[in-house]
């Protein structure tokens, strides 16, 4: 789970792969050169950070003919859900200062 | 799977030194839970639909009870992610007992992930920041 996690984390702490995710995700399936297009990215890179984001389980390809279609998996943000769930830190956080602000206020 | 295993719940918990109508002013005026939480649009007012906002992005939420100096709740949309948080005031000897509970994260609701939606991007600026200093 950590590693699953660490691997999911470092994915998209790429922004041109974070990037590349989210339009699939908006735009759904797309080959590698509709992926290229206004990417500013050379179609190599593309399909090298597609093939670390299909790695992360973010993506899932699919061949037909010469081409590759990618489609977004988002299920694989599993992790990062969980990882939201730490909201105790920020609560805790939050509880000082409430605690702080009402020892400031008139009764 | 049960549904207490596929969601998740944080609770804090504190004792407080002040009457629950003290507390329930800092939980209920816009100006003080700015002090506290974040800025805001909140009304107490059950139904109502408010934002928090703060430098990483807004949380879309909205009022679901209301009962002055015991109970408040709304709905807490952040990063695509639909859950509640409950604030329950009991009075005791020395002052309050608060207790927040946030509740509902999902880790298997396809729904509710949004992609680009929600401030994802920020969030994600933000988590390879704190990335970047833990290597």
């Amino acid at each position: 789970m950590q590693a699953a996690s660490d691997t999911l984390f470092r994915t998209l702490a790429d922004p041109t792969r974070r990037a590349l995710f989210e339009r699939l995700c908006r735009d759904g399936e797309q080959t590698v050169w509709m992926l290229t297009g206004d990417s500013g990215v050379s179609q190599p890179a593309v399909s090298k950070h597609l093939g670390v984001l299909k790695l992360a389980g973010l993506v899932q390809d699919r061949r037909e003919g010469r081409e590759t279609h990618y489609s977004a998996q988002p299920k694989a943000l599993a992790p990062l859900i969980d990882w939201m769930s730490h909201y105790g830190a920020f609560w805790r956080e939050r509880f000082d200062r409430l605690d702080s602000l009402l020892n400031r206020m008139d009764q | 799977m049960t549904e207490a295993a596929d969601t998740r719940t944080v609770v804090v918990e504190r004792e407080l030194p002040h009457p629950p109508e003290k507390i329930w002013r800092a939980l209920t005026q816009g100006p003080l839970i700015e002090e506290w939480l974040m800025k805001n649009d909140f009304e107490p007012v059950v139904d109502h639909r408010f934002k928090f906002s703060a430098d990483w992005g807004s949380v879309d939420c909205q009022v679901m009870e209301v009962e002055p100096n015991k109970t408040l709740s709304y709905t807490w949309g952040a990063f695509g992610v639909g859950t509640v948080v409950t604030w329950t005031l009991t009075p005791t000897m020395t002052g309050t007992h608060l207790r927040m509970e946030h509740s509902g994260f999902a880790p298997d609701r396809p729904q509710n992930y949004q992609g680009a939606k929600y401030g994802w991007q920020k969030f994600l600026t933000n988590l390879e920041q704190v990335l970047a200093r833990i290597d």
